[in-house]
């Protein structure tokens, strides 16, 4: 009988002992919670994908909370997420037109320079001598960024180069980050002219090294009738806020480098460039 | 000298996590980035150093038969009557769970990062079962004369954290190249992990015998 009373009297003794301990702690290690953090995050799609900038939604929802953030940045959520957002914390709203990502790259028959056997992933590849095939600023096709995307919008095509799956992509930026190369750019759905190579090497080197590579012919530069190209290190660079869509570019660029992305999704073409259509689409 | 001996045997002898197979939950469920993996290993051996402190000062004032027993001096119970096997358990857990609930405030309010980066696994160190381990190592598994001194079981609570620090430290370098190297489907993540658990303590058998 008194090992159950000597029991009992330990085991209050403990809870009250702790409760007390507890409850002190508590009022000292508070932490103020505003209770709009917890419903913007309801909101927010919970993907945790990193394209507002922030690691975790809950972040960008305390951001956003403190007026550190702006409201339009989730790329998933799109125009319905921000209204909610901007519902909770009665802010106007002001969404910027969806991105998508672009690949930079059009690599064909590019030779290896040697045997590659290291680990199967681009950055790997890419720290040990700068990859495996003679261009260095090409696609090196180990899937890095297929890996990297949760949203499944890339897909290793047959050539070994991603192909991008533009309804599911939201811009979040993860095969930016991850291409060793550089490769990838977020681009606007309302831009349609890019020029599908990264290399910097001379028009020569170029040539030797890769089919579709940019030689740096000036070709594209001299035809522009709004001046919206410019050659900066033996790449051609597109201002996209210049460029008048008018595709002279895609018709005079010899290794067809410069590509018009909306053959690629399918969106009707003007008749007087039709011819172009059937050539470049073979 | 003693305590030196007792920090080798708890970190290589019998690691808790290798030699002994406790804690087994955190240590696959956070060694996927070696942050959080050295992140959860300090939180688990501060956790581990104070449920030794304070379950040995519960142990020997209050569950243990002998002299110090506070109900043997208010003359409730008699001298060689304890009450370690009614009460070890429960009044163990309790303590863990208390210091666990310290632990996941302090690191809300001064650490937010780590705080979210563990997530559940914080509160699911109150079951862990490696905390409860070193508790009951600590002070009940001592046979008559051999009864730890608190110091000694401090120390061993402790390196008993160490060696899930180290433990988890190993796991998560390894686990970090596991995932960019070709390991067959049904292998990935969680199963290789748990078989590269396995030969690592094959290979921690080494040290066996090394202390008595």
């Amino acid at each position: 009988m008194s090992i159950v009373i000597s029991a009992l009297v330990v085991m209050s003794l403990l809870g009250v002992t702790f409760g007390i301990g507890l409850a002190l702690a508590s009022r000292r290690l508070a932490v103020e919670v505003d209770p709009r953090i917890e419903q913007v995050t309801e909101a927010l799609p919970g993907l945790n994908c990193g394209a507002c900038g922030y690691a975790q939604c809950a972040a960008y929802a305390e951001a956003l909370v403190k007026g550190e953030a702006s409201v339009g940045l989730c790329s998933p959520g799109g125009e319905e997420v921000a209204s909610l957002v901007g519902t909770i914390l009665g802010l106007k709203v002001e969404v910027a037109t969806p991105r998508v990502a672009v690949l930079r790259c059009h690599r064909q028959n590019c030779p290896e320079r040697c045997d590659y056997d290291g680990l199967d992933d681009c950055r790997g590849a890419e720290l040990l001598q700068a990859g495996f095939l003679a261009c260095h600023y090409g696609c090196l096709g180990l899937g890095t960024c297929v890996e990297a995307c949760q949203f499944e919008a890339l897909l290793m095509g047959e050539d070994g180069l991603p192909r991008v799956i533009e309804e599911n992509c939201v811009a979040c930026g993860a095969c930016v980050c991850v291409c060793p190369r550089n490769l990838f750019t977020l681009e606007s759905v309302s831009d349609y002219i890019h020029l599908r190579c990264n290399s910097h090497d001379r028009g020569a080197v170029a040539r030797k090294v890769c089919e579709r590579s940019c030689i740096a012919c000036r070709l594209c530069e001299r035809e522009c009738p709004v001046d919206a190209i410019t050659m900066v290190n033996n790449l051609a660079v597109i201002d996209q806020e210049k460029c008048i869509r008018c595709g002279q570019c895609v018709r005079v660029c010899p290794n067809e480098v410069i590509v018009d992305f909306r053959l690629a999704r399918g969106i009707a073409i003007e008749r007087d460039q039709h011819e172009e259509e059937t050539e470049l689409a073979s | 000298m003693n305590y030196i001996v007792i920090i080798l045997s708890m970190v290589f002898v019998s690691n808790f996590v290798l030699a002994r197979f406790l804690g087994l939950c955190p240590f696959i469920g956070v060694s996927r980035r070696t942050s959080d993996a050295l992140g959860m290993g300090l939180a688990v051996t501060f956790v581990m150093t104070l449920a030794s402190a304070v379950t040995w000062v519960i142990y020997t004032y209050f569950l243990r038969a002998g002299a110090a027993n506070i109900f043997y001096r208010l003359g409730l119970i008699g001298r060689s009557q304890s009450l370690v096997p009614v009460l070890k358990v429960t009044s163990y857990i309790l303590v863990i769970a208390v210091l666990v609930q310290l632990v996941e405030m302090f690191l809300h309010k001064v650490v937010p990062v780590l705080y979210r980066t563990l997530g559940i696994y914080l509160p699911l160190i109150t079951t862990n079962c490696a905390i409860m381990g070193v508790a009951l190592l600590s002070t009940t598994a001592w046979p008559g004369a051999q009864e730890p001194r608190f110091l000694e079981a401090v120390v061993q609570g402790f390196g008993a954290g160490i060696g899930f620090l180290l433990a988890m430290l190993l796991m998560s370098g390894i686990r970090e190249r596991l995932a960019l190297s070709r390991v067959p489907e049904c292998f990935q993540d969680v199963p290789i992990a748990f078989i590269c658990t396995g030969m690592m303590a094959l290979s921690f058998m080494a040290f066996a015998g090394m202390i008595r």
